[in-house]
């Protein structure tokens, strides 16, 4: 995959930051808001994906590493279900941390709201762990389906 | 913190957590992926056992997910379960057991059979998932887990077909077909779980049984799921994606999507049982059921007898042996409202059907390892290539035939039980049905003795002269399974009273299955 024009650079050079931003946003809002950690995740997914299409795949391997990603995914997933095990104590996925009074362990006001960050127990944490997850696997599939496209054009030149 | 109660989610949740640490595990030691996995799943199997005792001796379990207590189906007074809740009876446990053995037995043959592939992280991971997936589809007790459940299965068995190259194309072939059928089956699940949850705002299977109508949208989701579940378990008119994906798999896959098809069985038994049991129209549904099962016995057996890849002939003697079960349960369901002939040969016929299950997936567990084992060592899968390998695979060709005999039903193997039970029961429903279960049992006899005789009898081939057995960790793979056949073979009235007949009465009496959700309704 080549680079593309000076233009499409320039603008993801403007963007990316803000697409990735507005991706965490959404996964740390995730219990406040629509969205939440798949969508979120895949918000930054597609940051990468424009990243690879404006600079090509040779230049953007030098930022995003697939090794790096995958590691990130087995945590985000060993994060989830580490959480859903923590519960055990009462039953699995229980939400020990809602009311706590800790972290995100405020009680959540009944009505109208300025929506407290600080609430929801262990379901923010989840997820955050979802959302790094699925970023990560969006990074991968994409990193894969340029080299395979890479791949293909090589055997058709050949 | 007592782990007794917890024992339902530990079964499931166990595997998904060895299937998440595989990947991070690999990174530091490739040997140490295949090891975790057999633990993993070692303790699962334990822990099903231990499960299955207990819901035998003390009634069925349900494990609440996020509530205080595991057991608490109904807070705060409310009418219906509002939770994701695991709820396990006797027939839940009995295909646990199936997949906890089959999965145990997949992953130790798995060590050494897998050993020069690479992405072996990636192989258990699936793997993994892929029991997790089963388990899931067994043990939930709301309708739209079942459909989560089924595509974690689905998506992982997809990618563990062709897991031995896309570049090698037939692979990749059975992969995509595989995930076709697949996705349309999930989707179509999906459908009928969105039509029950507009009609009655339930997902709870025990919540949906007390309230179901039988309206003219619940005989569109009955119509909708019955196709789609007999086409995941490989069904005639729907079993193109069976031949190809079984005998691309890799052997101790093969195994497990044996597995993974039985769980659709079951599922299309709990929803034609649990869901709708007497409400339906139970003659017209029985037919149904018993009409596919006899495509599947009749054709699933003839397409056998001509094929000359020894992967691809199991695989269509695994579409027949389904018929076997889909016969006798259909029987069971065609005389349901009727207590009289229930009693006389309904519930035998359903006993014979159900133990077929579990039956089947043992012998021909047993009957995919050796063709894996052959593959493995002879390194092709076409029977004309094949020959004298009893001088050199000794113990490979003794499970071949245990496996032989049992799925053709001879006398001392488990096959033999569970078809004699279907061939009597079935005769007081319409002789006809079990002339022809049993003209197919022949059949089957007669294409096994061919295999039997290309790949192994005959004089050593000279290509095959450096040919050797099979490492120990696949023999003592084998070895488990033929055990469980003999002894089932051996005392199959043990295991009919304990474990096949509590599995058939609570699909049989539906009050058994709400009732532990709804409380004493």
């Amino acid at each position: 995959m080549k680079e593309m024009s000076r233009i499409v650079k320039t603008v993801t050079n403007f963007v990316y930051g803000f697409i990735i931003i507005f991706g965490f946003y959404i996964i740390a809002h995730g219990h406040l808001t629509p969205g939440g950690g798949f969508q979120g995740g895949a918000v930054v997914g597609s940051a990468f994906a424009l990243l690879l299409i404006s600079y090509g795949s040779l230049n953007s391997k030098k930022f995003l590493k697939k090794d790096i990603l995958s590691l990130f995914e087995g945590f985000g997933l060993i994060l989830f279900i580490v959480l859903g095990f923590s519960g055990l104590g009462i039953t699995f996925f229980y939400n020990f941390l809602a009311n706590s009074g800790g972290w995100f362990g405020n009680a959540a006001v009944i009505g109208v709201n300025p929506g407290n960050m600080n609430t929801g127990g262990v379901i923010p944490l989840m997820n955050i762990a979802v959302g790094l997850e699925v970023l990560s696997a969006f990074g991968v599939i994409v990193l894969t389906m340029a080299s395979a496209a890479e791949f293909t054009k090589k055997k058709e030149n050949s | 913190m007592n782990l007794s109660n917890h024992i339902p989610i530990l079964i499931i949740a166990i595997p998904l957590l060895a299937a998440f640490l595989v990947p991070l595990i690999g990174r530091i030691n490739k040997k140490a992926t295949g090891i975790l996995t057999t633990l993993a799943l070692s303790v699962s199997l334990i822990l099903t056992i231990v499960l299955a005792v207990k819901i035998l001796t003390v009634g069925p379990q349900v494990y609440v997910f996020g509530a205080t207590s595991p057991s608490l189906t109904l807070p705060s007074g409310l009418k219906f379960p509002i939770r994701i809740m695991l709820q396990i009876d006797a027939m839940g446990i009995f295909m646990g057991l199936i997949t906890a053995v089959v999965s145990f037995v997949g992953a130790v043959y798995s060590l050494i059979f897998m050993k020069q592939h690479s992405g072996l992280d990636k192989y258990y991971s699936l793997l993994l998932l892929l029991t997790v997936g089963v388990f899931g589809m067994e043990f939930t007790g709301d309708v739209f887990n079942f459909f989560v459940f089924l595509e974690i299965a689905s998506i992982a068995s997809v990618a563990l077909i062709s897991f031995r190259g896309i570049d090698l194309g037939e692979p990749a072939e059975a992969g995509f077909k595989y995930m076709v059928v697949s996705s349309i089956s999930a989707l179509v699940v999906l459908f009928a779980v969105g039509i029950f949850y507009g009609q009655y705002d339930l997902l709870n299977f025990a919540a949906l049984a007390s309230v179901i109508k039988y309206s003219q949208l619940d005989k569109i989701a009955l119509g909708l799921l019955i196709p789609v579940l007999a086409m995941k378990a490989g069904a005639v008119p729907m079993h193109m994606w069976t031949p190809d994906a079984y005998s691309e798999a890799p052997a101790p896959i093969t195994m497990m999507l044996v597995a993974a098809s039985q769980a659709s069985l079951y599922a299309l038994f709990r929803v034609v049982f649990s869901l709708y049991n007497i409400s339906l129209n139970v003659l017209t549904v029985g037919w149904i059921i018993i009409i596919f099962g006899l495509l599947s016995m009749f054709i699933g057996v003839t397409m056998a007898i001509i094929q000359k890849d020894i992967k691809r002939l199991m695989a269509y003697h695994a579409i027949s042996q389904t018929g076997y079960m889909f016969l006798g349960v259909g029987v069971g369901l065609a005389v349901l409202a009727n207590p009289v002939a229930l009693n006389q040969y309904g519930i035998t016929a359903m006993e014979g059907g159900i133990f077929h299950i579990m039956n089947h997936a043992m012998y021909k567990g047993l009957l995919f390892l050796t063709a894996g084992a052959l593959f493995f060592r002879t390194g092709t899968k076409n029977l004309d290539k094949m020959g004298g390998l009893a001088h050199s695979m000794k113990y490979t060709t003794i499970f071949f035939i245990i496996g032989a005999a049992a799925i053709a039903g001879l006398p001392p193997f488990n096959g033999f039980a569970s078809k004699i039970l279907i061939y009597e029961s079935v005769y007081r429903f319409n002789p006809l049905l079990s002339i022809i279960a049993m003209v197919v049992s022949i059949l089957t006899l007669a294409s096994f003795v061919k295999v039997f005789h290309s790949a192994f009898l005959g004089p050593k081939l000279p290509q095959f002269k450096e040919v050797k057995e099979v490492p120990r960790s696949m023999v003592f793979a084998m070895a488990v399974l033929s055990c469980i056949i003999i002894f089932f073979g051996l005392f199959p009235d043990l295991i009919v009273k304990n474990l096949v007949h509590p599995a058939v009465m609570s699909l049989i009496e539906q009050f058994k299955y709400t009732g532990t959700v709804l409380g004493g309704m």
